[in-house]
């Protein structure tokens, strides 16, 4: 498990990754969520075409998390677009 | 139970009920239910699918409540989001704030539905003869649970 982080995908933005879940190995220069996104969309188109222009919230360990929350091995990070519940 | 999310629909009056029988502490209860509406955004809805973070809406719910009982004079507080396949008309989402007097229980509601709308990670989905899509983020939610800024 270590050196992997799960990254979690939700509505809009899991139908444009076409994944609800992945295992990422995260690369030592990572060390927070927007660097992380960064990542993901550098290494993969697809990924890179569902981010962009996209309004994208993150969570690290279900909590709310900004670009700047530091992430390490082990870590649950969410992507989503803005909630719509209630 | 103060925080359950679930896909079964709920009975608001029995909940009430079970929260404030027996409780004579209680002199005010002030319950909000949101149901799926028909019309939205002038198309006619068919069903309505609610996506999840399961792990993060329990705890972002609970996280609510919990500040909603540090700023509010509270005797109790229950929330149910419900997610899954709905349907015009079903209730989606339940909040119960209880307290001695009024002006508490309005509060607690007010500010946990508001935080709720932008803060507990749930999606909807709707269904029209039209197709199917996202429903966007509003910004007047937004606006609504800034006023709470302190």
């Amino acid at each position: 498990m270590s050196g992997k982080v799960t990254v979690l995908y939700f509505a809009r933005l899991r139908e444009a990754v076409g994944t609800a879940e992945e295992q990422i190995t995260l690369p030592e220069s990572i060390t927070n969520a927007g660097a992380l996104l960064e990542h993901l969309a550098a290494s993969d188109d697809q990924k890179k075409f569902a981010f962009e222009g996209q309004d994208i919230r993150m969570a690290v360990n279900q909590e709310q998390a900004t670009p700047a929350t530091p992430i390490a091995p082990g870590d649950e990070v969410a992507l989503f677009p803005p909630v719509t519940g209630g | 139970m103060p925080v359950r999310i679930q896909p079964e629909p709920f009975d608001a009056g029995a909940e009430l009920m079970a929260l404030t029988s027996g409780r004579p502490d209680i002199g005010a209860s002030v319950t909000f239910v949101g149901q799926v509406r028909e019309l939205s955004g002038g198309t006619t809805l068919h069903t309505m699918t609610l996506e999840h973070y399961p792990a993060m809406a329990q705890a972002e719910l609970e996280r609510i409540e919990a500040e909603a009982r540090a700023r509010f004079d509270i005797q109790d507080i229950e929330i149910i989001h419900r997610f899954g396949d709905l349907a015009p008309g079903d209730p989606i989402v339940l909040v119960i704030a209880t307290s001695a007097s009024r002006q508490p229980a309005f509060d607690a509601a007010n500010f946990i539905m508001d935080f709720l709308k932008t803060n507990a990670p749930f999606w909807k989905k709707e269904h029209a003869a039209d197709g199917s899509h996202w429903v966007d983020a509003k910004s007047s939610d937004d606006a609504a649970t800034r006023r709470w800024d302190r």
